[in-house]
């Protein structure tokens, strides 16, 4: 029974750290940058997402709360991302064609998660805040106990995991992206407007981002200026464990951590989780380089 | 992704300026504290008591004729800059006593400079064992984790009538580690059972599974040395599971009006040990917690009270000492005896901690209330 439900919990853990794996592997599959600042961008809509279901009368009005809640958290994402993207990605691009190309705006990455944590700081203090319970009941299952909220992240994930896959493989946009990812110079040849797509790239994954932010504090977490530090760890170990680039991969890598982590809680190891994360994102790399479903002629995205 | 924390705070400077002006109407004093970054309330709890124990003494005409000077600085909750805050204090500000920090990681930090320039430190709130050991010069008002574990095994056992317990805490963290080992050794020693005993992982934030494995272990208390920030989430998940609040106990680190705030009532009739009770029915305890009202307008916190105790010790040992030089104030700092404080009557033993009883709060009614107090033992 312990391992049924750690693997059920595993699976739920997983989905939230896949939604924040995908904004990290689509921005490396257009750009073949890692974009630091994405854990901020959760950390700061979760602050949004907690003003506006505040605002909107939180648990006394929990249906608008949380719906209001979600979609301004993930608006306020999108234009957070894209304002990242034009201020400290964009001038960069194609500045220097020397070994640096890939350093500098991995650099700016870095200091734009440092400005971002240090402004929410300023912003908003360090102060520990705790979203209002609007979802407290609790399903039970054949004898399973399950919070509601456990369940909405399920559902969400899947309806976001199968939408995403349409959008890549069916529209316009999934594939200029992927056209981008083949080849950025060809793209561009070929009529396609690289730094719009680029921008819609980094709004969407932000606005997942923010979804996953709203669930992740409804379920489980408080908000503070350094919270992003956490999910961001594992959400950016598990893009680069179904391998970077690619969107199922990190669908795979989110559901691998999240069960591991939840089963190496019932050992003698439970403290340890983190240890034994890295140590299978190790074992994997060493085995795939290029991580469990990120080899040279997948599909990038 | 782990380097970006280095990338952040390694690169301060210190320049120290031969800025050598004296002025012999002052005594200053220096502080250094978490004023910003995560561990802010610490800091800022802390100076606000430390400024109202300098108010109040200077109001009474300060020591030995001269004012107090305090100088605080800010540590950015980091232990790189604490050390680097304290040699400033001692190379640029000439301070003649330091007190300092709140963590016991900073307070390490800061002590090894101070112990090194032989000037005398005192912490308020760090309890690590470690923080005063081999070292001289430095002091801590507050009790140690030690004590605190000790007594609170005695509690359970003895006051809760519980035999059978669970213990949860933190596996990276030296004070959890550290309460959850001298818990678990005092307990077993009353002839208690531990039925389940589980680690867990620092920063994480879904603790179903463990909770899950701790109530099928089926304890009548589960002990949870960790911090506010945490056990929020430890309580309303709990909840959800089905293990009732008063079922755990905790140690001084629950303390904040952000437990209450996030899970006050999932809390409801848990118990934990801490320095000071707003209600604490001490004379000296009131008085402090008058003055703090009239001046901050709310209930002091548990570091105010600690950190105008920290205060009011170095400067009663200041006001004993024949100069004010640091060797003198050390020296007076190791003859307090029997100090009547807001946390208790504090007594330095040879180790130079502070003997002291401790008090045990119970969430009641999202409020903190005294429960009782215990002597140390």
């Amino acid at each position: 029974m312990n391992v049924l439900e750690a693997l059920i919990t595993g699976v739920t853990q997983g989905a939230m750290i896949a939604l924040v794996a995908l904004g990290y592997t689509m921005v490396y599959g257009v750009l073949k940058l890692i974009n630091f600042a994405h854990s901020e961008v959760f950390m700061m809509s979760a602050f949004i997402g907690l003003f506006v279901i505040t605002a909107l009368g939180g648990a006394a009005n929990p249906l608008l709360a949380g719906i209001g809640g979600t979609l301004s958290a993930m608006l306020f994402a999108s234009a957070l991302g894209i304002t990242v993207e034009r201020l400290a990605y964009r001038p960069l691009r194609g500045r220097t064609k020397s070994a640096l190309t890939r350093i500098t705006p991995l650099v700016t990455a870095l200091g734009m998660s440092v400005l971002l944590q240090n402004l929410a700081q300023l912003l908003f203090s360090a102060r520990f805040r705790p979203y209002p319970p609007l979802m407290s009941g609790t399903l039970d299952l054949g004898g399973l106990r399950m919070s509601s909220s456990r369940l909405l992240i399920l559902v969400t994930a899947v309806v976001v995991m199968v939408a995403l896959e349409i959008i890549v493989k069916r529209t316009w946009f999934g594939k200029a992206m992927r056209a981008l990812s083949a080849n950025e110079e060809a793209a561009r040849l070929m009529g396609i407007r690289t730094s719009r797509v680029i921008a819609m790239t980094f709004a969407l994954g932000s606005s997942l981002a923010a979804l996953g932010a709203v669930l992740y504090c409804l379920d489980q977490s408080q908000v503070y200026p350094t919270m992003g530090v956490v999910i961001g760890t594992r959400a950016f170990v598990a893009a680069v464990l179904g391998g970077i680039g690619s969107i199922t991969g990190a669908m795979l890598g989110g559901l691998l951590l999240g069960i591991i982590g939840e089963l190496v809680k019932l050992t003698d190891y439970s403290g340890g989780v983190d240890v034994l994360v890295f140590l299978v994102l190790i074992v994997v790399l060493l085995v795939r380089p290029a991580g469990l479903l990120g080899s040279a002629r997948a599909e990038k995205v | 992704m782990i380097s970006r924390r280095h990338f952040s705070s390694g690169f301060a400077i210190v320049l120290a300026t031969g800025c050598e002006k004296k002025n012999d109407q002052e005594i200053v004093v220096g502080g250094y504290f978490s004023l910003s970054g995560p561990d802010s309330t610490f800091g800022n709890d802390s100076k606000e008591g430390i400024e109202l124990a300098t108010e109040e003494v200077n109001a009474a005409g300060g020591i030995k004729g001269k004012k107090i000077r305090l100088v605080v600085e800010d540590d950015k909750s980091t232990t790189q800059e604490a050390s680097q805050k304290v040699r400033q204090l001692i190379d640029r500000d000439k301070v003649v006593a330091v007190l300092g920090e709140v963590a016991s990681s900073r307070s390490l930090a800061g002590g090894l400079v101070a112990n090194q320039a032989k000037i005398p430190m005192l912490t308020p709130s760090s309890s690590a064992i470690e923080v005063t050991q081999g070292r001289e010069w430095v002091f801590r008002t507050s009790y140690t984790d030690d004590l605190q574990g000790r007594a609170l095994a005695r509690f359970v056992k003895d006051e809760l009538k519980k035999t059978k317990v669970g213990i949860f805490y933190v596996a990276q963290d030296t004070y959890s580690s550290g309460l959850a080992k001298t818990f678990r050794e005092a307990f077993k020693k009353l002839g208690g059972e531990i039925v389940v005993d589980k680690g867990y992982q620092k920063g994480e934030t879904n603790y179903r599974t463990y909770l899950s494995e701790l109530k099928a272990a089926n304890p009548e208390a589960i002990f949870v040395p960790n911090y506010y920030g945490d056990m929020v989430l430890i309580a309303r998940q709990a909840k959800e599971i089905g293990i009732p609040g008063s079922m755990f106990v905790g140690g001084d680190g629950w303390v904040s009006s952000n437990l209450l705030e996030g899970a006050g009532a999932e809390l409801e009739g848990a118990h934990f040990t801490n320095p000071y009770a707003p209600d604490v029915p001490w004379p000296s305890s009131k008085k402090f917690n008058d003055a703090y009202k009239a001046k901050y307008k709310r209930e002091p916190p548990a570091f105010a009270a600690q950190g105008y105790d920290g205060a009011r010790v170095l400067y009663d040992a200041i006001a004993r000492a024949p100069q004010v030089t640091p060797e003198a104030i050390r020296k007076a700092l190791t003859e307090t005896k029997d100090f009547q404080g807001a946390t208790g009557t504090i007594t330095f033993d040879a180790e130079r901690n502070a003997e002291k009883a401790i008090v045990v709060v119970m969430v009641k009614d999202k409020k903190f209330t005294f429960k009782t107090q215990l002597d140390p033992r």
